[in-house]
Formats: C-alpha cells, structure tokens, sequence
C-alpha cells in the first residue's frame, strides 16, 4: 500500500529554479498577460464605439434642437389676408399673408428697391412657415387685423444654418488703424493707417495656395485613376487633370506676387467689412487700400477710429454655399439690429413631417409608431401569452408541440425583413389591407416579437414552482383555475419584462415596415390605425436620405428621440425585474 | 367600420355574460345545486356569441375589398375600362377618394359613376358585415341559452373552448411559418417561370431594370444573382472579423477574469449596444464611418467608394459584437468547473487552461454562436440599405461598393410596383434564398448546440 510509482525511465527532470525555467516561467505570464489585454481590449473597442456613437448622434442633432427667428411687426390689412374681404375664417384661411410678411420686411429694409434684390430679400429670409405663423396669429384673433402684430417669423434653412454657425467659418478681426472711407460711383473705397488690407490680402494669398495645393492633390489622385482606365474616359480625365494643373499654376502664380492687388471672386473666401452701420463687400484689395461694393448701406462716410470697424471672412467660398453674400450681410445687420435669436425648437415635437427642413418635426412618426405599437401589442400579448400557457402548462409532449418548439426558436433567428415580405404578399396583397397603415405594421411586428414573448412567458411560467400548482389542485381546482388563478398572476412580472423588452426591439424595427410602404412622405399626423402613417425608424431612414445638413441635424435628433424612448422601456423593464422578482 | 364591428362584439360580450351569470345566479336562487359556477354559465354564452363574429370577421376581411373593387371597375363604361393594372389602380384610388370626400380637383364621368358604385358597394360589404355577424351572435345565443341549466357543465365547455384558444395561439407560430414559406414560395415559383432558375442563381449579371416600353432596347433585366451572393459574403465576412475575435474575447475576458465590479460595467456597455435598433447603426456607417474611411483612404492614395463595403461590414461587426459575446458566455458558463480545476492543478496559467481546456470543451458551442451570427450579419438589412451600394459589382475588394440580397429586395418593393413583372417577383426570389439560408444556419447551429450540451448535463 505505500508502494510510490517509481519515475518512469528517460523522464526529463524539470528544475524549477534554474534560469531556464525562470525564462520559460517570464514567458508563461507575459502570455498570461497579453491574453488578457486582448480581453480588456475587446471590451474597451465595443466601449469606445458606444461612446463614439451616442457622442456623435448627440453633436449631430444639437443644432435641430434650436432655430433662430426673426422678430418683426407687420400690419395685416383686411384685404391682403381675406380672400372675399370679410373676417369669415374660410377666408381668414386663404389670405395672402405671404404678402405681409412681404411689405414687413420692405419696411425692416426700406433702401432695397431692385426687383432682383427684392426678390431675394422675399424668398432667402423667411421660411414659408413664417406665413403659417402669421395666419394662425389671425385666425385666433381676426381683430389684429390692421393693427401692428409682433410675430416671431422662422427664417429659412440656409440662414438658420448660417446663424448656427454650420454654413461657413467665420473669422472677425477689428480693425487697426483709422479708416477713410471714399465713395467712388456705385463703389466704396476704404484704406486704413494700419496694414489692415495688407493683412487681409496675404489671407488671401494663402487662400490661393491651399487652393492650388488642392488642385495638385485632385490632380495627382486622377493621375493615379486615370491609370486604371481607358478610351474616353481616359480622355476625359487627362483633360481634366490638364485643367487642375493649369488652375493650380494660375494660382501659385498669384499667390507668389506678394503686394499684387487681387480680386475676391465667388471662388475665394468673401470679405465683409463693418462700417459706420454699412456692410461693405471688399472686391479688389491692395495692400493699402479695398474697394468694396455697398451690402447694406452706411450711415455716413467719416473716418472710423481704430477698433470702431471690423472685418469679417467667410472662410466657405460664396460659390460653395447656399447662401450669398448679400443676405449674409441682411442677416448680420438684423442680429446687430437684436431681431433674430435662438430659441427652442419646439416645433421639432408638435408637427409632421415637411419638404421644408426648418418645419419638419416628428409628431407625425410617433404617432405613427404609437399606434403601431399599439397594435401590435393588443395582438402579440395575449397570443404570446396564450401560446406559452399551453405550451408550458397543458401541451402533451408529442410531434406537434415538438414542431411547434422548433418553430418558435427558427423564427426567432428569421431576419426581420423576411416577415416584411409575409406582410407585403399575406397582408396587403391576399388579404388587401390598406398600404402604409399601422395597422399593417402592427401585425406584422407582432409576428416578429412573438417569438420573444413566447420564450420569456414560457421562462417565468417556469419559474413558478410546481408547489402553487399542486395547492390549487389540492383544494379542488380545475387545471385551468390552478393556472389562470394562481400561476398566471405569479408569472405576470416576468411576462410583462419579457413583452416590453419585445417592445422595445419592435419600436426601433425598421426593415419590415419599409416592405409594406410605411416610407411614403406623409405630413399629416395619423388619427387611426388605418390612416397612411410612418414610424419614428422609418423617419430616420427617409430624413438620413435627404441632402440638407439641417435634416442630418434633425434625423440625429429623431434617434436622440427613438433611443430614449428605448433606455426608458428597458429600464421599465429593469425595475420591474428588480421589484417584483420573486426568488422561490 | 371593422373598429365599430370590434365595439359591437365586445358589447354582445359583455350581455351575454351578464345574461348567462344572472342565469346561473337564478339557477341558484330556485334553491338547485349547480354543477358549475354562475361566472362559467356568462362566460360560456358570451363565448358561444363571439366566435361567430370572430369567424364572419375573419372570412369577410378578405373577401369585402375584392367585391368593392370589382363592383367600381364594372360600373365604369365600356369606353373607360381600365386596361392596365396602373390605370385600374388610378381609376379604384381616385373613386374612393371623391366616394371620402378627399378628392382634390374635379374627377371625370367615369370616375364619379365609379365613385357612386364603390360607395354603393362599400356600404353594401359593411352591411352584410353587421348582418352576418348579428346573426351569428344570435345563433350562438339561442343555442347556448337552451343548454344553460343548474347541472349543465359549463365550466368544463367553457374550459374546452379556452384549450382550443390556446391551441390556437401556439398555432400562430406555425401558420406564421408556413405564411412566409408560402408567400415567397409561390412568388419565387412565379419569377423561375419567367426567368430559368438556373440563370438566377450562377448568373454573373444582375442589372434588374426592365423595359417600361416594349420598344426599348437594351433593358430587358437580367437577374443573376452571383453579384449579391458575393456582396452579401464580403460585408458578411468583414463584419465577423471585427464580431468574432471581438466578441469572443469580450465573452473569454467576462467569464473567466472579469472581477464583479468590471462585469457591472461591461455587461451593460455590451446590453446597451445589443438594444440600438439597426437603423442608428445606419445613420452612424453612411454619415460618419463611410466618410471617415473615404478620407483615410483618399489621404493614403487610394481610391474608396463612398459606399464603400468596409464601413458597412464594420459598423455590422459592432452590431453583432454582444450577440456573439453573449451566445459565447453562455457556453464558455456551461463548461464544467471541474475541467478548469484538473488544468489548474496541473500547473497550468488561466490563459493556458482557456486556450487549452475551456477553448475546446466550448468549440461547439462556439462554432454554433458563430453560425448565428453569420445568420443575423446576412439577414440585416438597414445599415447595408443606408451604407452599402446599389449596384451589383461583383468584387472582392471591399473599398468598392457593393450590394446585397437585402439591399435589392428593399430597393425592388418600396414605391410603386405593379406585382406582375419579373422584377417584383425576383425580390421573393431573393427572399427565398435568403430563408432558407438563414434557416438552416439556425437548425444546424441549434442541433450543435443541442448535442453538446448533452455531453455535460
């Protein structure tokens, strides 16, 4: 019994403190180690990306939270805002209140006379939600009319975008020296004791590099391209790389003769100068002295103190941006004046959907995916619930229930947009129900949640004990009565986790609801179920297509929307685990 | 009207129930012994009047569209009869928008007669509804009622009709299964006898534009679906490099050294990223990632699509991160602590019994996350909708754009379509592909799982 198994012959003996083995040992943890950073690593990736994710949304959807509004007083005259000349509301409704709001900012700009000019004073400002504003105004009080009204009109995109900040850089600098203003014809020409034009054409000058180091770079990367290709479009881009070297080249050239004088093309960065209560466009400058065409008009030519002007750039091109840089200055000259500022965007909350991204706001998609989501769980949680009861409780163990278990698990894992298809050839086409229509969308999601409810309700059934089953039973309950009574109730808290967390995975679905042409443009807001509607996802989807910077602003702001409503059911779901959890 | 029919049912409901307990409850003053409670006699007699309705509501839902539209199309004058089904489905809109009151404009001739005849029909429909349905109710009535009496066994009917339901409800599981293969099958059929099935699925070219004038040349639609096939497999594979070493050592990382504290961080950084709907990681992959590589791309020389494939199966790989984390954690748990302490008590680091013992013993399931994950990856659709591109290049390059089975069926049935050309029906096609792909992903994926879990418990 004490016999020690002697060590088998050739074994190799392992010494554990010779350098050897402490090598292999250093090895060993450093291995240990460097398994796990790549852990920690893994776990730090998915934590950055979150975090880079929600950070982005956030700073993308900022600026749909505010929108700048022009604060102005018209006076709305009997004739322009009724179309029969009585205060009758169907009147009241087709007014041309466009017209107003016209002669108001006539007033707010009363030295702008050319037709061009006041055309684009009508159209670039204002959005045409401005008349929108004005028209609700009168109809709750049809007595503002002919007297002064003070609205707060909302401008247009482009100058809401600009006012934020997001059009164009822009860089102030005051002015140094003392400045002499001259007229000369329609022109204006400013020079200054200070090298303050000096400065402002070697900005210029280094504009005009960075843009030939641009065209070099266009260049060099067509150069590259053109290799791949062959035949025309070959041709074609020799011919286009030959343009961009020869712009390049005109360029360095400009940019080399230090104290040439240049001219501000729609192609540079503009220039604005502030000026005894003017704007002033700078087109040509030399290193002592702009000329300048006249944007908003001066007060008076005296000469200006150092530090009483200032000059503005515009570091976006007027080439490259919506807009130009006459209303830039209309619009610069209106915030001097203290008529526009920020407010909350609340609008954003209480109206549908609108071509016009400064009126489009999410009402309508949620709505939309109230409804939806309404019906969705009028259908899925008492079938689910259903389901699981028998399946849990009263279901002999055969083929069918098998197949049927089978069946809830792979339609788990069925991509969504599968069931999509189920809505678009079952639903609409067989069945003909209306297109786009929550109702559509609410089977079709409840489908696609079933499964969830189904598995989770069959998990806290299960998790009753047999004990309260047994008792009921014991005093002469039916089967039924044992479980309607006495287990459902118990399960209740753990079903209702399950069927919001199913909720929750429905709400944010999007790919089936586009199949079954939930995508249409729809403004109004839905009042019932079979009304054309669209869903919050789905408006993120239609709003991140569309060009305007303000509508990625506000397709941003629509996920803020969609993720809170998400963190506020999961974490429903979460207290309702944690305060009615019941550990048998 | 049909939300009207739900307010009437819920009211014959409700009286039958109150009828049938006062019955019982007068059984019970008479001084006789009931078999069954009062409530079970209400509840029976409600039962037995609503499942008629439910049932005239079921067949009347299909059938009433169909005879409105036929009943506005025969009112229209043989001069005006629609030809195609574009100009039928103009014709149906227009009558029951003047018929609602919400036509803007003055419709012609044919289509006010046709505006009279749907409203004509329609309320004909709703009123065989109510008819029907009444009826049916009162059949129910009048049958229950006569077997109401003190040793009528009404809760065991009741329980009866109650086990039906819920046989029912679990039904609904299959019948959703059979509703999908049914509905792309039948479509698919109806595309392969158009178009050879065999040109469908080798073909090299897929440009599904077809003619909208039978004179145009050169836009006859070819339907071969390689292309996609080979999209889907790039963005899919590019997503499980960044989900499957990411995942796994997220889920080796939490439950094998993770203290409780850093697990009630990570746990829910990972739940939080598994509940972001798909379409947030589309917005983030089309306005932020795709951009962002383009520039680092340009910057290094090279020519990236903005549609490129890389963002796309990037930002996929992110999403599916905690789908593979979790479904490992799951099986990493499952392996016995016993095979840890034997690796243990040999000597063994953590790293190396990980590598080593729980590794292997996990393979399985591991292999069968995996497997899943690639189903959901090929299965996605928004964030390749918002992020990957239209057109079917058929390359491996994955800085060029590329297209999926998911992108081309969104793209072939949003808007309009007449549900007769090639090009709808090729979209179930794909759709069929598409499930049953993922469904046998998921059957061999879950037997896996399936038989190694027997090897433990």
């Amino acid at each position: 019994m004490t016999d020690i198994a002697a060590p088998p012959q050739g074994a190799r003996r392992f010494g554990l403190s010779s350098a050897e083995a402490q090598a292999r040992l250093r090895r060993r943890h450093a291995a240990e180690a460097r398994f796990r950073a790549y852990g920690i690593g893994a776990i730090a990736l998915a934590a950055i990306f979150l975090v880079v994710l929600i950070g982005d949304v956030i700073v993308k959807a900022m600026p749909a939270f505010t929108e700048y509004r022009l604060t102005m007083t018209v006076t709305p005259t009997l004739e322009q805002v009724s179309s029969d000349g009585t205060t009758d509301p169907q009147a009241l409704r087709s007014g041309d209140y466009d017209a107003v709001l016209r002669r108001g900012l006539q007033e707010l700009f009363p030295q702008v006379t050319t037709r061009a000019l006041r055309r684009k004073l009508n159209n670039d400002l204002l959005s045409s939600g401005a008349a929108m504003t004005l028209r609700n105004r009168v109809l709750a009080d049809p007595s503002a009319i002919g007297q002064p009204v003070t609205i707060e009109a909302l401008l247009d995109d482009a100058a809401d975008l600009y006012l934020k900040g997001l059009m164009t850089g822009r860089r102030e600098s005051v002015g140094q020296g003392q400045a002499q203003v001259t007229l000369d014809g329609e022109d204006v020409v400013l020079t200054s004791s200070a090298p303050d034009f000096a400065r402002a054409l070697a900005e210029v000058k280094e504009s005009l590099r960075e843009e030939a180091a641009a065209d070099r770079r266009e260049a060099a990367r067509l150069t590259a391209a053109a290799a791949d290709v062959a035949g025309d479009q070959r041709e074609a881009l020799q011919k286009r790389i030959a343009d961009l070297e020869g712009d390049a080249a005109a360029a360095e050239a400009r940019a080399a003769a230090a104290d040439a004088p240049e001219r501000l093309t729609a192609d540079l960065p503009s220039k604005l100068v502030f000026i005894n209560g003017g704007i002033v466009k700078l087109t040509e400058i030399g290193a002592s002295e702009a000329r300048g065409t006249v944007l908003v008009p001066l007060a008076n030519t005296d000469a200006v103190t150092a530090g009483g002007w200032d000059i503005l750039t515009l570091t976006q091109p007027e080439a490259n941006r919506r807009l130009d840089d006459q209303v830039v200055a209309w619009l610069e000259d209106l915030k001097q004046r203290g008529m526009v500022a920020s407010h909350f965007a609340s609008r954003f909350f209480t109206s549908g959907d609108s071509r016009e991204p400064e009126q489009a706001g999410i009402l309508g998609a949620l709505i939309g995916s109230a409804l939806t989501m309404l019906v969705t769980l009028v259908l899925c949680l008492p079938i689910g619930v259903g389901a699981a009861v028998y399946l849990e409780e009263f279901a002999p163990k055969n083929r069918l229930t098998d197949l049927i278990e089978v069946n809830i698990n792979n339609l788990a894992a069925v991509p969504s947009i599968v069931f999509g298809l189920l809505g678009l050839a079952m639903f609409l086409n067989f069945f003909g129900l209306p297109r786009s229509a929550p109702l559509v969308g609410g089977l079709v999601l409840a489908l696609l949640v079933l499964p969830t409810i189904i598995i989770a309700s069959r998990a806290a059934l299960k998790s009753v004990p047999p004990s309260i089953r047994e008792a009921a039973l014991g005093i002469g309950a039916s089967h039924q009565q044992a479980v309607f009574h006495h287990v459902l109730p118990l399960a209740m808290p753990g079903i209702m986790t399950g069927t919001i967390i199913g909720m929750a995975h429905a709400l944010g679905e999007t790919a089936p609801l586009l199949l079954i042409g939930m995508v249409a443009f729809i403004v109004d807001v839905p009042g019932s179920i079979t009304d054309a509607a669209t869903a919050l996802p789905v408006q993120i989807y239609l709003w991140s297509d569309l060009p305007e910077p303000l509508f990625q602003a506000k397709t941003a702001a629509a996920i803020l929307v969609l993720l809170a409503f998400l963190f506020i059911m999961n974490g429903l779901a979460i207290l309702l685990r944690r305060r009615f959890e019941r550990r048998w | 009207m049909v939300s009207l029919f739900f307010l009437l049912i819920v009211a014959v409901a409700l009286a039958a129930f109150a009828f049938g307990r006062s019955r019982g409850r007068a059984f019970v003053g008479g001084g006789a012994r009931l078999h069954s409670l009062p409530v079970y006699h209400g509840l029976f007699l409600a039962t037995l009047c609503v499942l008629p309705m439910l049932v005239v509501l079921a067949a009347w839902t299909p059938v009433a569209p169909r005879y409105v539209e036929a009943r506005t199309l025969a009112a229209l004058p043989a001069e005006l009869a629609p030809q195609t089904t574009l100009e039928k489905e103009g014709r149906l809109r227009e009558a029951r928008l003047v018929a609602l009151g919400q036509f803007a404009g003055t419709p012609d001739a044919g289509t006010t007669v046709a505006a009279g005849a749907y409203a004509g029909a329609r309320t004909e429909a709703e009123v065989t509804l109510l008819v029907l349905g009444l009826a049916g109710a009162a059949a129910g009535f009048v049958f229950g009622r006569r077997r109401l009496a003190p040793d009528f066994r009404a809760r065991n009917s009741f329980e009866h009709v109650t086990k039906v339901v819920l046989i029912a409800c679990s039904g609904v599981a299959i019948l959703t299964t059979v509703g999908i293969v049914f509905s792309v099958l039948f479509e698919t059929l109806r595309f392969f006898a158009r178009y050879p099935w065999y040109d469908f699925l080798f073909g090299l070219q897929w440009s599904p534009q077809t003619a909208i004038r039978a004179d145009q040349v050169g836009q006859s639609g070819t339907f071969g679906a390689v292309p996609l096939f080979a999209g889907t497999t790039l963005i899919m594979l590019i997503a499980m490099m960044v989900a499957g070493p990411v995942g796994l050592f997220a889920a080796i990382y939490m439950s094998e050294y993770a203290t409780p504290r850093v697990r009630a961080v990570a746990k829910p950084v990972l739940e939080v990223l598994a509940g972001i709907p798909t379409v947030v990681f589309g917005f983030f992959a089309a306005l932020t990632v795709a951009p962002f590589i383009k520039n680092v791309g340009e910057s290094l020389g090279l020519s990236v699509a903005s549609e490129s494939a890389l963002a796309a199966g990037l930002v996929m790989g992110v999403m599916i991160i905690p789908f593979v984390s979790s479904l490992s954690d799951d099986v990493i748990n499952a392996v016995p602590q016993s095979l840890r302490d034997g690796s243990y008590g040999m000597g063994a680091t953590r790293s190396e019994t990980i590598k080593r013992v729980v590794l292997p013993a996990a393979l399985p399931g591991i292999v069968s996350a995996l497997m899943l994950a690639i189903s959901r990856a090929v299965g996605e659709t928004m964030i390749v909708v918002m992020a990957a591109g239209l057109a079917g290049n058929l390359t491996f390059n994955p800085l060029e754009a590329v297209t999926t089975v998911t992108v081309q069926i969104k793209t072939l049935l949003v808007g309009d379509q007449e549900f007769d050309s090639a090009k709808t029906l090729s979209a179930f096609a794909l759709g069929f592909v598409l499930f049953f792909f993922t469904l046998a992903l998921n059957i061999i994926a879950l037997r896996i799982v399936r038989k190694y879990r027997e090897q433990y418990d």
